[in-house]
């Protein structure tokens, strides 16, 4: 665990413009450390879903990472509404997204299944009422 | 293709990366919807879309795109610039519609982002 390094956001809920920010932060440093762009991709890309989900669907949350030499531990925590079936927020196309959402180029239904694809390990947990815990783990090799 | 040919095939108005008109842009994909991009765009240099705010410019930063045109002469905000400029993403208008601006860009040469090769 030493060799960690460990990262926290706060990810706010109502900043549309510096939604992302986290992602881009993560991204510049698996950059500087030299970790491959293939997998630099596929961090940034499920990140950022994740974290645009805290912010639209959430009202914001929390950002914890831990890389190491081997791989990337990403775990995404708020206290949103929470997901009343995991199954079906998992499927392709399926969005509880309003109009206002869909108008800023999200709401697709395709931000899970995202995280889950570009991801070697992914685990949803959550509870109506008390929120939402995403981890996701990308492996650099 | 060079974005200083991109430009001119779609009059279109510089609003950021003045000085990078000689960088070469490969493929393409065109999208409203930015789920769309993460999830089927492989490796292109260039976004057309119609969705004009900062997380156009973050998407494409996230799948390293370095040139955004946006379409039906949306005027991009000074956030996006601000982003832009940070990143290296050059952001251009045009008054095409999406469908015309995509096609004018195909029939030039410019390929398809999410396919190998045509
Ligand atoms: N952090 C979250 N908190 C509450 N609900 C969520 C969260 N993330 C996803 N969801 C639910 O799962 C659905 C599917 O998510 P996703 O695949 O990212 O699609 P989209 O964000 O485009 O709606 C969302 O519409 C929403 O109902
Ligand atoms: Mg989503």
């Amino acid at each position: 665990m030493s060799d960690a390094l460990h990262l926290e956001f706060e990810v706010s809920g109502n900043n549309f413009v510096s939604a992302g920010g986290a992602s881009d932060e993560v991204k510049k440093t698996l950059k500087m450390l030299g970790i491959g762009a293939q997998y630099i991709r596929k961090v940034a890309i499920a990140m950022y879903e994740g974290e645009i989900n805290m912010v639209i669907h959430a009202g914001g949350g929390r950002a914890i990472v831990d890389i190491y030499r081997e791989k990337i531990v990403i775990v995404l925590k708020d206290q949103g509404p929470g997901i009343p079936d995991i199954d079906l927020a998992l499927t392709e196309g399926y969005s509880t997204a309003t109009d206002n959402i869909r108008d800023l180029g999200f709401g697709a239904g395709m931000g899970l299944p995202n995280m889950k694809k570009y991801t070697d390990e992914f685990n949803l947990e959550s509870e109506v009422g008390k929120g939402t815990t995403v981890t996701m783990v990308v492996n650099f090799f | 293709m060079k974005l200083k040919n991109i430009v001119e095939l779609l009059n279109a108005k510089v609003y950021c990366g003045e000085d990078q008109g000689d960088m070469e842009l490969i493929s393409a994909c065109a999208s409203d919807m930015m789920s769309d991009v993460l999830a089927f765009v492989k490796d292109q240099a260039l976004l057309i879309s119609g969705l004009c705010n900062p997380q156009v410019v973050r998407t494409a930063d996230m799948m390293d795109i370095k040139c955004i045109v946006l379409v039906r002469g949306k005027v991009p905000t000074q956030d996006m610039i601000m982003i832009a400029k940070q990143k290296g993403i050059a952001i251009i208008s045009s008054d095409y519609r999406m469908y015309s601006a995509c096609g004018v860009l195909y029939k030039n040469g410019l390929i398809a982002g999410d396919q190998e090769t045509i």
